[in-house]
């Protein structure tokens, strides 16, 4: 009998799907740091986070990929949206928003992806992604993440548990008024 | 071209971090900072999962959840320490914050 492993199955279909989508996530993300208007920004932000959400399914993380889109695109982007509204004067407003000294930055992202690119290529090579069908098993994983979680990794999600509490509170006596 | 390779994750994330590292250091509203970071975080994510579908672990997701919290956290901060500036000094302009500048 021979099992094809569910990931290499349609690897053509996949790449397809990843290189559509990482292609959108690409162009969104430059619009994020070169539009000159915030809420645009955010708006292109919402495109990333649904491309990481979507890249997430691909790699067979549906759990993952669903509490993306819950907290960042539910929660962290109407967060931004709330912070442009109580920041700014007017909406929709089209200010210069780079520093003098955004090409210093230009340089160092360009030196940053230009190293992580050339190691990336030269460790990782062409290697496939699922090794000898290592992740066929791993299709439809949340409750191998939910008993990790609850085993293995009782005592981290404790503690993310009180740092987001602690995050609430210190929020709430930043932000509100006396 | 069929295969799926670990790479094109790889490259894909370290392209969204590298446009967050551009936003950090080269934007000064503060908010359009706290979204690069973002992007760094969503980089890092890409990473943890590619890399926990490599190795046929559920290792990557478990911790991908957990940068999601702590990026949550970090966030609902981060905007409350945004509107205290506001408040203050009526502006969300980073060259403006330099009282600490001698």
């Amino acid at each position: 009998m021979n099992v094809t492993p569910v990931l290499a199955a349609d690897g053509f279909a996949q790449n397809l799907f990843f290189y559509a989508i990482a292609a959108g996530m690409a162009f969104s993300a430059i619009r994020v740091v070169t539009v000159k208007n915030v809420v645009h920004a955010a708006m292109y932000l919402v495109l990333v986070l649904a491309g990481v959400g979507a890249q997430f399914i691909l790699l067979a993380s549906e759990f993952v990929a669903a509490t993306q889109v819950l907290v960042y695109i539910g929660a962290v982007v109407v967060l931004v949206l709330f912070g442009v509204m109580l920041t700014r004067a007017k909406l929709g407003e089209d200010v210069n928003l780079t520093n003098d000294y955004w090409w210093l930055g230009a340089v160092s992202a360009v030196m940053v992806f230009g190293v992580m690119a050339y190691s990336l290529l030269d460790y990782y090579g062409d290697e496939p992604l699922d090794e000898a069908g290592a992740n066929s098993q791993l299709v439809g994983n949340t409750e191998q993440v939910s008993d990790a979680i609850f085993g293995q990794y009782l005592v981290p999600f404790e503690i993310i548990s009180v740092l987001l509490l602690g995050a609430l509170v210190g929020a709430i006596v930043l932000a509100r008024k006396d | 071209m069929d295969d799926v390779m670990l790479n094109q994750f790889l490259l894909l994330a370290a392209i969204l971090f590298s446009t967050g590292v551009y936003g950090v250091l080269a934007k000064k509203n503060a908010i359009l900072v706290l979204m690069s970071i973002e992007l760094i975080l969503n980089a890092v994510n890409i990473n943890l999962v590619a890399f926990g579908a490599h190795n046929g672990t559920v290792a990557g997701s478990v911790f991908a959840l957990f940068v999601i919290a702590v990026a949550a956290a970090e966030v609902g901060v981060g905007l409350a320490i945004v509107l205290l500036i506001y408040r203050n000094r009526r502006s969300v302009d980073l060259d403006d914050v330099a009282q600490m500048k001698g």
